[in-house]
Order: C-alpha cells, then structure tokens, then sequence
C-alpha cells in the first residue's frame, strides 16, 4: 500500500486511541479516587459515569472563551497549543507491538521507529516546560507565576536523574531506537524470569527503573510533586488564569504526559510487549482467561445486586468481558492482539500506580522536593549509572 | 523535499534571529531564540547530524533556554524602553550593516577553497554511534580537556554563589 495513505491510517488510529484514552484515563483516576476515598464517584452521566468524559468535553467546548484584561495576549493564546503539542508529539515514536499482518500489508505497530527514538522523546518532553512556565508568566498573576516559577524549576531538576536513570538500560540493550529496545528483552532466563531490563543481567535496572518512576511522577506534576498547582497555596498555579478549551488543553497536556512517561517505562525497563512469562507455559493463553474470569466475577456480582442498577450493568460488562475474550480466539486477531494486550497491561499498570498513589500520598514541601532530587536521586542514579557500565564492560570482555 | 523543508527553515531560523534582535521584551526575545535553536536542529537533521539535532534541543532549547526564561521570570525583567535614536543612526545604520555583511559573506567565499555543494543524506557519520566512536578515539583529548573546563566553571560558580559564613 501506498506509504503516505497507510501512514495517515495509522497516524488516525493512534491519535483516536491516545485521546479516547485521555478521556477515560481521567474517568478511571476519578473513579478510583472516589473508591479509595470511599466514595462513589462519577455515576450520574451514563451508567457507571462512563459518558462523564464527554459530558465534560461538551462543558468545556460550550463555555465562554475569556481571555482576562490584564495577560500578556500572545503568550497567553500559545501557551496552552506548546503545552498540548508537546505532549501529544512523543506517541508518534512509540512501538505498541510487533510487525503485524492486516489485510496483506505488513507494518509494524508504530508511526515511526527513529534511530535516536529515546533522545527524540526526551527532548520534546524538555521542550513541555515552556508551555507550563509561559503560562505562568503570562498570566500576569503572582500564583500563576509561582506555579510557573516552581514548575520550571522541578522539570529542570527531575530532568537529571530522568536521564541518568534512562541511560543505565540503554547501556544495557545497546540501541537508541525504541523497537529494538524492546526486540532486545525477548526471552526468558531459565523459561520463566523475562529478559526484561529490571532483570536483565549483568545489573538489573530494577533502582533505575525506580528512580525513573519517581522523576516521572515530578516530571508530570503529580502527586506527590504537585507544587506547580497545589491547591491549597496557588489556586490553581500555572492555570488559574485559563478557562474552557484552554484549561482543557493543559489537562489534556498532563494526562498525556502521563501516558507517554507509563510508554516509555514500559518500553525501557519492563520490556514493551513482550509477555510476562514463555509461551511454552501458556501466556498465549492468559488475556483470553484473565477476560473470561472477569466476565465471570461480573456475571456472579450482577446475580445478587448490592445497588439497583448492577442487575443490568454487571451482565453488559459481563458480555463485553467475553466478547474481548473471544477475539482472542480468532487467529487473524490474535497475533495483533496479544502484543497489544501485554503492552496495554504493563502501561495501565502503572497508570494505576500514579492513580493510587494520589490518592495515598501528602504533597512534599519545596526545599524538601528540591532536596530530594539533588541529594539523594542525582548521585543514586549516578551511582547506578556508573555500576551498570562498569559491569557491562566487564561482562563484554 | 529535503530543500523546500531547508528553505523554509533557514528562512525561520533567519527571522527568529532578527526577531531576536527587535524585540524589546526580553521573553519574546530568548523565545525568538528557542525558534532559532529549533530550525537549526532541523537543519542538522537534514545534513545527517541525527544525534546533533537532538542534543541540541535537548541542551540548548530544553535546557539553557529554559534557565534563561526562569531567570527572565525571576526578576521580572519588563521591557526596555525605546532608547533615544540619533538621526544619522537610523540614516546610515541599516546601509552600513548590509555592507558590512555582504563584505563577510565575500570574505568568506573568497578565502575557502572551492569545493561541491552539500548534498542532503550524503554524510552518514552523525549517529550517537558514529559520534561516541569519534570523541573516545580522535577527539579524546578536547573531550577531556573540556570535561576539565566544565568543571572550573562549575567550581568557580560555586565559589561566586556560596556566601561567605563568618
């Protein structure tokens, strides 16, 4: 097929994937704040507050665009486009599986596989803190530049041990590009413990890949490194000054920083899509039994209600739980689904992490986050870092 | 396709630089100058230069340009006022400085020996490969002799920063 007609597919498919997943990665933190809090959570839009996204969409799209008196005009408008640019430009590198066979094309499941894939992502990432610290100053408002001011201030400084923390595995597998980064994990040691970075020898990157998670959560500004909008103190930081679609914009922004740092951890250090255990064992086997499991437990809650509506609900999920565990069955789906399924696993694991640990854990205080990412995070990843090449030195001798 | 995206970046890269040297605020101006950073990655991404471009983002535009708006922000810097401007400034000004590039671009072309044109995708050595080959054999020397650099000035940062405890 055609180059640029297929890339265009692609490229189509990936950005309504990576937005509808924006949506409801917001619905499922909502949700799973609410259960942590023990709440409910949104429930009145939809069943299951499943439409809430669009509900929400629709609020944001149809309110008054205001633009205060008193802001720096320009910078104001472009702020939120470099915010929302920059974070939806990293996915366009990222391999979410193996090279798949549709219809008599072969392609991989990627838009473009670039041979400095890591460096590609690292400096959009860089180029993010503009959107946040313009925002901030063009506000004209002394919390949206503080907001703005301590942003800057932690990305430049999280930065650091990101990078020593991404540089150990690289060492590792011995490529810049993404989809031989993950081709290099394939296998298993003794059949069962994975390749992957976090046990891969001669130094497994499990300190760096918990160093990475840590920068990641600051890099993103979450909790517990929210100071560029915490609440209590700034109104809302960088964008207290932003309604509508421009507010939405920045949230959009900070959800899909998200997706893209659970990509990248995924593909560093837990081996992208490449499953937990050998097929030997049966791991082929496993999405189609996790869904028919979960179609189960629903079908047997939805047989004895504890609200009115989970008679009708719980069954509908119950279905769709089968349905997807059928599709696995289909040997034309199977081969594009199984690496989909592994990858999409490990991402929503850690996006379930940041979830959680939002709901667990108090905001630092500025001198102490600052102190934690040069006293301690720089020399462990550095440390880290200098294990890792002198062993890989050693082990290619 | 390779000279149409030179064009228009080299076109960019130029208006960003002279942008740079208009603007009376000093955000707009250190922003006209990510603009310059970033069409000149482009610029090394067209001749081969892969691992050059993306330092250079990475470097220049993600981190010292950043520094510099932080810094910016910090002090709250407004804009300049519009300095008095002599007549013959504006008369001669511009002319002068047409000439005096003119007369460097001729310089230039004059003293170096001829040679081809560049043509894009010829030049294959810009890998991070072919790069950390180059600085740990030929280079090693200005490599290290710059690490040393690097150090001196960050100690004499510190020296400068560090208040003194009596």
């Amino acid at each position: 097929m055609n180059f640029f007609l297929l890339s265009i597919i692609k490229a189509a498919v990936v950005a309504f994937v990576l937005l509808t997943t924006l949506a409801y990665l917001q619905w499922a933190e909502r949700k799973l704040l609410a259960h942590i809090q023990l709440r409910v959570g949104p429930r009145r839009v939809g069943p299951h507050g499943l439409l809430q996204p669009l509900a929400d969409v629709i609020k944001l799209i149809t309110k008054e665009d205001m633009i205060p008196s008193h802001v720096n005009k320009f910078f104001y408008l472009l702020a939120p486009f470099i915010a929302v640019a920059f974070a939806l430009l990293p996915i366009s590198v990222i391999p979410f599986g193996t090279e798949v066979d549709v219809g008599g094309v072969r392609t991989w499941m990627q838009l473009t596989d670039l041979n400095i894939g890591v460096l590609f992502i690292l400096a959009v990432s860089s180029m993010g803190v503009y959107g946040v610290a313009l925002a901030g100053w063009s506000s004209n408002n002394k919390y949206s530049l503080l907001g703005g001011l301590r942003s800057s201030a932690q990305m430049i400084s999280y930065e650091l041990p990101m990078a020593l923390a991404i540089a150990s595995p690289l060492l590792l597998v011995n490529t810049l590009s993404l989809r031989a980064i993950v081709q290099n994990q394939a296998g298993w040691y003794f059949g069962i413990i994975p390749r992957w970075s976090i046990f891969q020898g001669p130094w497994p990157q499990i300190f760096a890949f918990i160093i990475f998670l840590i920068a990641a959560f600051a890099e993103t500004n979450r909790v517990p490194f929210d100071l560029p909008e915490a609440e209590n103190e700034l109104v809302a930081g960088f964008h207290t000054e932003y309604g509508s679609m421009k507010f939405a914009a920045f949230f959009m922004a900070e959800y899909a920083n998200m997706v893209t740092v659970a990509c990248l951890a995924t593909l560093l250090f837990l081996g992208g899509w490449q499953p937990l255990w050998s097929p030997e064992y049966g791991s082929n086997y496993f999405p189609a039994a996790a869904f028919t499991v979960t179609g189960l437990a629903a079908l047997y809650a939805g047989l004895k209600p504890a609200r009115r509506l989970d008679k009708y609900t719980l069954p509908a999920a119950a279905v769709v739980s089968f349905i997807l565990a059928g599709l696995f069955f289909a040997p034309a789906l199977n081969a594009i689904l199984l690496p989909l399924f592994w990858f999409a696993a490990k991402v929503g694991a850690i996006l379930f992490l940041y979830i959680w640990i939002r709901g667990t854990l108090p905001r630092f205080r500025y001198d102490q986050l600052m102190h934690f990412a040069w006293v301690f995070m720089f020399p462990v990843a550095m440390v880290n870092l200098l294990i890792t090449s002198l062993l890989v030195a050693i082990a290619s001798k | 396709m390779d000279l149409i995206i030179f064009l228009i970046c080299s076109v960019i890269a130029v208006a960003c630089g002279i942008n740079l040297v208009l603007q009376k605020h000093p955000i707009s101006a250190a922003l006209s100058l990510v603009g310059v950073m970033g069409s000149l990655a482009v610029l090394y991404l067209l001749l081969g230069g892969a691992f050059i471009a993306a330092a250079q983002i990475i470097v220049y535009a993600g981190a010292v340009m950043v520094l510099f708006i932080f810094v910016i922000m910090l002090l709250n810097a407004g804009a300049e006022p519009a300095g008095r401007k002599r007549s013959y400034a504006r008369l001669f000004g511009p002319p002068l400085l047409a000439i005096f590039v003119l007369l460097i671009a001729y310089a230039i072309q004059a003293r170096l020996p001829r040679s081809e044109g560049v043509q894009f995708g010829r030049f294959t050595g810009g890998s991070p490969e072919g790069i950390g080959i180059k600085v740990f054999t030929d280079y090693l020397l200005p490599f290290e002799v710059v690490s040393v650099l690097i150090l001196i000035a960050i100690l004499g940062a510190i020296v400068l920063a560090h208040k003194e405890i009596r």
